[in-house]
């Protein structure tokens, strides 16, 4: 086999694989950006994507097109009310609280996904076949597409609510300064509550579209979330196109990785970019300079 | 300052020290170390249950020579540390005289210092050839060694005139301790291997290692893992188009693998424990029927399908109880019983214990399976 | 007697992240790192080069502290949120390293082969033995911190918790202190992970991993930020409770996530803090409210 063709591999399973870590990515930059707070819970929606859209299509025997959005408005709920009972309640939000309650959240909702559902992995059924596509000499499942469209259709759908909506500018006004958008009459609070449905419906629905490829358990959160964190990060925090192009290099990164370098370090790549970026680049790799981060 | 610290230390000192030891005469106590959360619970939950089981079973017809068994389970979280404090509490507070478990080779090799030191017969259900080699006095264990597994697959390629093959091995305890094995066994059946990669236990996408392993000369592909990784290898395998048999270890000899990989499983050849055969064993297996027993008890009690994890504390419980019945219920005469024990037709083989050899199984233990139309079938 | 010795080793790592979290105000979700390099180091150290296990200890320290402070003038630049995400991305690659360089480390099969700590003809390796070395090691550590907390630099540190800029107005040079403390912190944790090293005479990777990272900020949190004694509470508490929780199988994980929130939402002074203020509270004498745990 020629190793252009190896290399166009690779290139496509980092694409689908960078794909989902930018979706994630995004959550965490949308609430990051209406309140300050990195949600280490992030990744838990990802994992109640997959696992309430199983619950729904076994135990419910609900159809496919059904399971979806019930599932994505379940874990949307959840979002709501992780705000209101985690979140809002805290009287003197210090980040370090803020980061030990939503670790405690994170800890809650995967130890609560163990008992109602199991600790079993579970597979979840392409939405359109397995039969592989070949594209020059690699080849991709029908399920890579799908994660492909509904990527960059939540993508667009997330800039133009954020660029064309009331509610998408109070937001963006609450990021930039919640005090003056307060005084201008956003209601603030609301707007984190928005935030916080917001990422979990997207979060869950990037479990879902991955739930296919990748199964899913009570536990694969952890993982998925820091790496969608990392995505963030090389994009500086953005809820747009520079996030998924960090989700992207970062997919691309890892699988050129374990393909030319050796699959043990693969993780290890992620953690050090975000390092790196952090120490050098606080900003993003994309960004101007900002002082409120250091 | 320091004063206040003193008194807090000391009241909790004593408080810890008057920590509940009950004594029930008559009892049995047997200690019992799994993971039943954490990464590994998918072996100590059955493993959990299955003794539970076999215990309440022995309980109801009667005990051992009158006596009931009391078992007391303890959750190591897949944790080395938990297992040493556990281990340490089975003894010290409950007073157990043998321990089953612990479900990890991790887990069991931190336990080993502390049993060996208080003389309390071990009986660990992990795989991990170490354990038992070299031979501590008080430790044995029920899980086939990975040798046995590597073995039986070797000499299934060999008879297949396949001699080049490529590893695929997850980067776990029980991964490395295959790998090592698959690398120790190779030059004995005259293998080459032709490339050596692994994989993450939490790993997603292994495409990567499968184009790598796609254009190497390898002629069949041996992957080592459990769940979900093998089924996930298995579908990129698939995607692929990867045209070499794959082969796997009994890391995944349960149907969750089927469940879990689907279509992609068609094909997939593996070392399995006889538990997912029993019922096409030939009828002159003398695991038969200990191993439909099983089977029948465990799906009635907990509407699964049992599998091999759960066997090795089946066999863990079956065996202490053999060496209570002949040496009398002291944790000295239970392992000097459990050293004696010859042709023990249990779950995981037919144990024959020696003073040279506490894991007791040779690699008969072991049956080649194929999965065929999403079921086991004995490969030819 | 077992359970006290690891309630010590994790009242070492406790005061630890406590003088870090609690004194200095900086969070870190990687000090499983340090314990693990302790613990690896001194573990290779006397097993594969039949090193002297107290020069081994002492060597291991100063390397440890050293690392901590190099890497600190970077990664300490970092605030809240992202600096709780560098910490964390850096005790997941001293983990991958732990788990891949098996040469060295043994891999995931575990380290095996580690002798007990002696002086003279004394050899540590009963838990009775092992009880005092521990605690010896932990009433030094309490002394060491309590002084600390109490001198110039003590004063230093709680004023940089407070108000950064304002500390740095009068003086105080917050960023070199945050690093001494940060290395000071590490060193501990190196030492508690030697300890172990010796009294286990095994280790793998998974008493190293983010889990563990995670258990000891809870510690920390659960007696009470900044408090000495709330360390050796939490490490107590949190070390003995698997033992009392055996009647919740395997509920204890929502245990755990759900006392984290709940203790970060309504005793955000710990036990050490919360305690007594509930005793006021329920004495009717409670007029304070809540301002005590200032």
């Amino acid at each position: 086999m020629e190793l252009s063709e190896q290399l166009l591999q690779y290139l496509l399973s980092g694409l689908s694989t960078g794909a989902i870590y930018a979706l994630i990515g995004i959550g965490f930059s949308i609430i990051y950006n209406s309140t300050g707070i990195i949600n280490f819970a992030q990744g838990e929606f990802v994992m109640l994507g997959g696992m309430l859209t199983l619950f729904l299509l076994e135990t419910l025997e609900l159809p496919l097109w059904a399971a979806i959005p019930l599932a994505v408005l379940l874990a949307t709920i959840t979002g709501l009310l992780f705000e209101r009972l985690a979140i809002r309640p805290l009287r003197k939000a210090t980040p370090i609280s803020l980061v030990i309650i939503t670790i405690g959240g994170s800890i809650l909702i995967r130890g609560l996904a163990m008992l109602i559902w199991d600790k079993d992995t579970h597979a979840i059924p392409s939405f359109s076949g397995d039969e592989p596509i070949m594209l020059g000499g690699a080849t991709v499942l029908p399920q890579h597409i799908w994660i492909i469209v509904i990527t960059i259709i939540l993508i667009s759908l997330n800039k133009w609510f954020f660029n064309h909506t009331i509610s998408g500018k109070a937001m963006r006004a609450c990021s930039y300064n919640p005090r003056a958008a307060g005084l201008v009459g956003v209601d603030v609070r609301k707007m984190v509550l928005l935030s916080f449905m917001i990422s979990s419906a997207m979060g869950s629905l990037a479990g879902i579209i991955v739930a296919p490829l990748t199964m899913t358990s009570y536990d694969v959160g952890i993982m998925l979330g820091l790496k969608g964190f990392c995505a963030a990060i090389i994009g500086g925090m953005s809820s747009g196109i520079p996030t998924v192009i960090g989700g992207l290099i970062l997919g691309i990164l890892e699988s050129l990785g374990a393909g030319l370098i050796s699959s043990g370090y693969k993780d290890a790549i992620a953690f050090i970019i975000l390092l790196l970026i952090l120490f050098i680049r606080p900003q993003g790799l994309f960004g101007k300079p900002e002082s409120e981060r250091v | 300052m320091i004063s206040r610290f003193a008194r807090i230390t000391i009241t909790s000192i004593l408080l810890l020290m008057i920590t509940s030891v009950s004594f029930a005469a008559g009892t049995i106590k047997i200690g019992a170390l799994f993971s039943v959360t954490g990464p590994p619970a998918f072996l100590g939950e059955p493993e959990r249950n299955t003794a539970k089981m076999v215990v309440d079973n022995i309980n109801k017809t009667g005990g051992i020579k009158g006596q009931k068994l009391e078992l007391v389970v303890y959750d190591t979280a897949g944790d080395a540390t938990k297992a040493v404090q556990m281990a340490t509490k089975l003894i010290k507070d409950d007073k157990v005289v043998a321990i089953i478990g612990p479900s990890t080779t991790g887990e069991s090799m931190a336990v080993i210092p502390v049993v060996e030191k208080s003389k309390i017969p071990m009986i660990s259900c992990a795989a991990g050839s170490k354990i038992t080699e070299p031979v501590k006095r008080y430790v044995f264990k029920t899980a086939q060694n990975d040798g046995l597994a590597v073995s039986k697959i070797y000499e299934y390629l060999q008879k297949h005139k396949h001699n080049k093959v490529a590893l695929l091995t997850v980067s776990d305890g029980f991964g490395a301790s295959g790998r090592e094995q698959l690398k120790a066994l190779a030059a004995k059946y005259r293998m080459q291997i032709v490339l050596d990669d692994t994989y993450g236990p939490k790993d997603t996408d292994m495409t990567s290692q499968l184009t790598k392993i796609r254009a190497s000369q390898a002629q069949a592909l041996i992957i080592w893992g459990t769940n979900p990784g093998p089924a996930v290898i298995a579908k990129n395998a698939k995607q692929l188009g990867l045209k070499i048999p794959l082969y796997m270890s009994h890391g995944v000899s349960s149907k969750k693998f089927i469940a879990l990989a689907s279509d992609a499983a068609e094909g997939v050849k593996l070392p399995s424990g006889k538990v997912i055969v029993s019922d096409v064993l030939p009828k002159n297996d003398p695991q038969k029927a200990a191993l439909i027993g099983y089977v029948k008890d465990y799906q009635k009690h907990y509407k699964v399908e049992g599998d091999h994890f759960g066997g090795h504390a089946w066999d863990a419980v079956m065996l202490v109880k053999a060496a209570i019945e002949k040496g009398g219920a002291s944790s000295e005469g239970i392992r000097n019983a459990l050293e004696g024990i010859k042709d023990f037709h249990g779950i995981g083989g037919t144990f024959s214990f020696s003073a040279a050899d506490h894991a007791g199984l040779n690699k008969d233990a072991f049956v080649m399976v194929e999965i065929k139309n999403k079921d086991w079938a004995l490969a030819k | 007697m077992n359970v006290l010795v690891f309630v010590g080793i994790h009242t070492l790592l406790a005061i630890a992240l406590n003088l870090l979290l609690g004194y200095a105000g900086q969070i870190s979700l990687g000090h499983a790192a340090f314990f693990g390099l302790g613990a690896y180091s001194s573990g290779i150290l006397t097993a594969t080069y039949s090193w002297n296990p107290w020069l081994a200890m002492l060597v291991t320290a100063s390397v440890v502290a050293s690392v901590a402070f190099v890497i600190g003038f970077p990664i300490l630049k970092l605030k809240g949120h992202y600096l709780a995400m560098a910490t964390l991305g850096l005790g997941i690659i001293v983990y991958i390293l732990f788990n891949e360089w098996v040469d060295v480390t043994g891999g995931p099969s575990g380290f095996s082969g580690i002798p007990n700590l002696q002086i003279g003809s004394l050899i540590f390796d009963t838990d009775f033995k092992n009880y005092y070395l521990i605690w010896i090691f932990v009433l030094g550590c309490v002394l060491l911190s309590v002084n600390l907390a109490n001198s110039r630099i003590g004063r230093a540190f709680r004023a940089i918790h407070d108000a950064e800029t304002a500390a740095r107005v009068m003086g105080v040079n917050a960023r070199l202190l945050k690093v001494q403390v940060f290395a000071l912190s590490a060193m501990i944790c190196s030492i508690a992970g030697s300890l172990y090293a010796h009294v286990m005479t095994f280790i793998a990777p998974p008493s190293f991993g983010f889990n563990i990272s995670i258990e000891l900020l809870t510690m920390v949190v659960i007696g009470g930020l900044g408090s000495i004694y709330g360390s050796f509470l939490g490490a107590l508490l949190l070390t003995t409770l698997p033992e009392f929780l055996r009647f919740m199988n395997d509920y204890d994980i929502v245990f755990y996530g759900g006392l984290l929130m709940v203790m970060t939402i309504f005793m955000p002074g710990g036990l050490v803090r919360g305690i007594p203020q509930l005793f006021r509270k329920i004495r009717g004498s409670g007029k304070d409210k809540g301002n005590a745990n200032a």
